[in-house]
């Protein structure tokens, strides 16, 4: 039996920890998740794996809302993962989201460990 | 049905629930109202005008005792409740007064943020709330004349301007990188911030206030790198906080703010919250017209009606005479959004439409915000503007006009009408060079009249004559431009940023009309480096804005590890160094070590986190950073020359040395590889670099303009010198030359082939004069440039670069 899922907010840390059209990067036991900033203060969270070829999206140059990866090229948006333009492919988003200063991420446990 | 209704608090949202309940025919209401200060109701909003001398506390009340008493309205001034008690359902005043309730009505406001930096309690720090602190700085401004302003929000700016006006000298200090930031995007931020500075108000932005100095009185305040700034006092405005203590006593519960529903009752159902200390829906506002919305619904539900308050959309507008400035709802970029932008950078307007599904979702105004009130109401009311869209930016003037024919309004000046103020020239005589000279490009334009060849503010104009003489046959797009974010080339931007002297990545965007808000990962860093190079200690770096290998110092490798080159200057190590770098490839795990085609040492492998310490043991050996990732000078190869070769005619090693050392650390707009060969046996493959040089017995002869890269291009001769020090000037002037003219990732080949290897030759060679001058230019820049890169990480710079933000360290489910 399967227990039902839910979302558990993860702080994982203050706004300003993370650079203005920057990224951070949060570690994981299922690999790194890396965390955005946009010019105007939206914060975006996806896996931190350029669907192309595995870069690092946390390393890219971040505009608007969207971030180039920095091995291709390849152009993701922050909103839905997916890359622009005639590339193909899709990096998995995260749930994300800001209360006062702090960033919290959503991350899928169990029910009975979500308090 | 409320018999007795007890109000704390006597703010503006109170004021309009007493207004909206009297005029449903509440007046046998028995209304008691607590107000810790010693006033009547006035309009708070309008304290900066009062600051600033344009009105007077008279001006401003909105109720005055007179209206109390004709409602019967019992106002006790001057007294703070201290005390709820919700099963007695009384209220205790500080003086003892207490009063019964059936439904008691919270309007406690909210409170100035003070941030709790060393001096925050010095007398001369002032907050700026309430009618008392508008006198308190009145009465400093008396005595004082300089005055420092925390915090470039809508409250800080208009306590600056309003100070200002009492002929005080003020200086805003903003912690972000432009002002208002919460209500403005970066462009109209920008052209606020001008408007600001050339009324004579200071503005430092990135500033974080570390202590206000001062023995018993404030003197000044110190920013966190040293800076100090005299002031006689210190307003902080840096943001308001909901009072709830007194709710969160009496046990009602509260979360930033005072919890309610949509009735607006808190978690005590006879007990209601309105105003700036409410937290309605996860929402706290500090404007007035969802504090008013909020006042009706309660107005109308004392009654014993069942309105609903179901959260408000906003819009801002600074309240200083002379700045014309509003925002309303959501401009960030997304994918489903659209944008319609109308830049006027010579009338300093801006306005941004931000639009999703047809509707308007975002408006910024500014410079002329005549429009503001129609955009808001569309936006309020979800309106579908697809019908009006090519015309909406015009604002409601246009709304169903038909739109004009671009070229329309050109065809209609007249033949003697100036197009080019810089250079005097009128449409005549741009549309007959055209004919006369068979022109087809605004280049050929600007060769032959001048026209738009200074400012390039009339380039548009001149475009649209182009197109008007020839019609279809005009391609506009003959210029490349930089990218999908400008229609300007390179060459343009460059020549730009010097004529209008743009000395930031937002002055540029705001200045150049850059279709996008802040640019993409091609123009960014091009422009990051046109800057760098032409205001050489002036233009701040911006590294959001550089390549990841130029942002750590090191190169990102396929498998997302980093690759690490310290610099060996011409190549010549030591024991030492060698023992140095197999000492870290063993403790640091690095998987390879390997010589570089540029004679030096690549450890591969590194992790990033592993850089910083990396760096840390290579710079206590003496190695620094060997630019191997930069758009930058890279390496200079040389031979061993006259030291051990037979053949060898001059000391190579010993120049290339010297050249590295002068020349590391400048950023150019591609990478600059160099060698110097000791005889024309050429051991150093000098005649494939970017700049080589070849010794020979009668001195030095010097190439330029070779590559082995995807194209292997050998050199061209530029000339021979006799002496090294000249080989050095000369090579310091190509390099300068090519900072100035070569376009970002354009190799050095390149742009010589595209400017002309004559013009290059008689520009470094047939001019000395000129010569000398690109020598000093690339020395000036130099002084700037050369410093380690890795030192100043080991020191802690960027720290965030090189650690993960957070780990997590249980196990996600699976799905």
């Amino acid at each position: 039996m399967t227990a039902p899922l839910q979302l558990r907010w993860v702080d994982v840390g203050s706004i300003a920890d993370i650079p203005r059209r920057g990224a951070r990067q949060i570690v994981t036991p299922n690999g790194p998740i890396a965390v955005f900033r946009t010019h105007d203060d939206m914060v975006f969270a996806i896996d931190d794996r350029c669907p192309h070829k595995g870069g690092p999206l946390s390393q890219g140059i971040v505009h608007g809302s969207a971030v180039t990866c920095p091995l291709h090229n390849w152009v993701i948006d922050l909103q839905t993962g997916a890359a622009q333009g005639a590339d193909e492919g899709c990096a998995r988003t995260r749930p994300v989201r800001t209360e006062e200063d702090r960033v919290l991420l959503g991350l899928a446990v169990a029910a009975e460990q979500a308090a | 049905m409320t018999r007795r209704l007890v109000v704390v608090g006597n703010g503006m949202a109170p004021g309009r629930v007493l207004e909206t309940l009297f005029e449903a025919g509440g007046s046998d209401v028995d209304v008691t109202i607590f107000n810790a200060e010693p006033r009547v109701n006035y309009d708070r909003i309008m304290l900066s005008p009062v600051l600033s001398g344009e009105k007077t506390y008279e001006d401003i009340v909105i109720h005055d005792d007179a209206w109390y008493r004709e409602h019967g309205v019992t106002l006790h001034k001057g007294r703070k409740v201290v005390h709820i008690d919700r099963k007695a359902k009384r209220v205790v005043a500080d003086d003892g007064t207490t009063a019964e309730y059936d439904t008691l009505l919270l309007a406690t406001g909210s409170g100035p943020i003070v941030i709790p930096i060393p001096g925050h309690t010095l007398p001369g720090v002032l907050t700026y709330r309430d009618l008392d602190d508008v006198e308190a700085m009145l009465a400093a401004a008396k005595t004082g004349n300089r005055a420092v302003v925390i915090g470039g929000g809508l409250l800080g700016l208009e306590a600056a301007a309003g100070l200002q006006r009492q002929g005080m000298t003020v200086t805003v200090l903003h912690l972000m990188p432009t002002l208002m930031e919460r209500q403005l995007d970066p462009a109209a931020g920008y052209l606020l911030q001008n408007a600001i500075e050339a009324r004579g108000i200071q503005v430092v932005t990135r500033a974080n206030t570390h202590a206000i100095t001062g023995e018993d009185r404030v003197t000044g305040v110190r920013l966190d790198d040293g800076t100090e700034i005299p002031a006689d006092i210190v307003v902080m405005a840096v943001g308001i906080r909901p009072s709830i203590d007194l709710a969160k006593t009496a046990g009602i519960e509260t979360n930033r703010g005072i919890l309610v529903d949509d009735a607006m009752r808190t978690s005590d159902p006879d007990v209601l919250a309105v105003g700036e200390c409410v937290e309605h829906r996860g929402v706290c506002y500090g404007l007035v017209a969802p504090l008013y919305e909020m006042a009706r619904t309660i107005g109308r539900n004392l009654l014993g009606g069942d309105a609903e308050y179901r959260g408000s959309v906003t819009s801002t507008k600074l309240k200083v005479t002379g700045f014309d400035l509003f925002s309303a709802g959501d401009f960030a970029d997304a994918k489903d959004r659209q944008e319609i932008v109308l830049r006027d950078a010579a009338r300093g307007v801006y306005k941004r439409l931000v639009l999703k599904n047809d509707r308007i979702i975002g408006v910024v105004l500014y410079g002329d915000t005549g429009d503001g009130s129609w955009f808001f109401q569309l936006l309020k009311d979800a309106t579908d503007i697809s019908e009006m869209r090519d015309t909406l930016i015009f604002g409601q003037g246009y709304a169903g006009g038909a739109p004009l024919d671009p070229t329309a309004a050109v065809a209609a000046l007249s033949d003697d009408a100036e197009i080019c103020g810089c250079n005097g020239v009128c449409k005549s005589k741009i549309v007959g060079t055209i004919t006369a000279k068979g022109l087809s490009s605004l280049d050929g334009v600007r060769a032959h009249t001048k026209a738009s060849s200074s400012c390039g503010s009339c380039t548009g104009l001149v475009e649209k004559l182009l197109t008007l003489t020839l019609g279809d046959t005009y391609n506009p797009n003959a210029v490349q431009p930089m990218c999908g974010c400008t229609d300007l080339g390179h060459d343009d931007v460059r020549r730009l940023i010097v004529a209008k002297a743009l000395k930031s990545i937002p002055q540029l965007m705001q200045e150049l009309e850059w279709k996008t808000s802040c640019g993409c990962a091609k123009c960014r860093p091009a422009l990051n480096y046109y800057l760098i190079a032409t205001w050489p200690g002036e233009y701040e770096d911006d590294s959001q804005s550089r390549f990841i290998n130029e942002r750590v110092h090191a190169n990102i490798q396929r498998d997302g590890t980093y690759s690490v080159v310290p610099r060996m200057w011409g190549g010549v190590t030591t024991p030492q160094e060698l023992r140095a770098i197999a000492d870290v490839a063993n403790k640091f795990a690095i998987p390879t070590v390997k010589v570089t085609g540029g004679q030096r040492i690549d450890l591969l492998g590194v992790k990033k986190e592993d850089l910083v310490p990396v760096w840390a043991d290579l710079n206590a050996a003496g190695l620094v950073s060997g630019h191997a990732y930069a758009k930058g000078l890279r390496t200079v190869k040389t031979c061993v020359g006259t030291d051990w070769c037979r053949f060898g005619t001059q000391d190579s090693t010993g120049l290339g040395v010297k050249l590295e050392k002068l020349m590391w650390g400048s950023w150019t707009p591609h990478k600059v590889k160099m060698a110097v060969s000791g005889c024309p046996r050429n051991c150093a493959e000098a005649t494939c670099k970017d700049f080589g040089v070849v010794c020979v017995d009668s001195g030095y002869e010097l190439h330029f303009a070779g590559a082995a890269g995807m194209h292997v291009k050998g050199t061209e001769v530029l000339c021979t010198v006799a002496t090294e020090d000249e080989a050095i000037e000369y090579c310091m002037a190509l390099i300068q030359l090519y900072r100035e003219q070569g376009r970002y990732l354009e190799r050095v080949y390149k742009w010589a082939d595209r400017v002309g290897l004559d013009t290059v030759r008689q520009q470094i060679v047939g001019d000395a004069q000129r010569r000398h001058a690109l020598h000093e230019r690339f020395l000036h820049s130099q002084r700037f440039a050369q410093s380690d890169p890795w030192a100043e990480r080991v020191a802690g710079k960027d720290a965030h670069e090189f650690a993960p933000i957070a780990a997590i360290s249980f196990q996600e489910a699976a799905e």
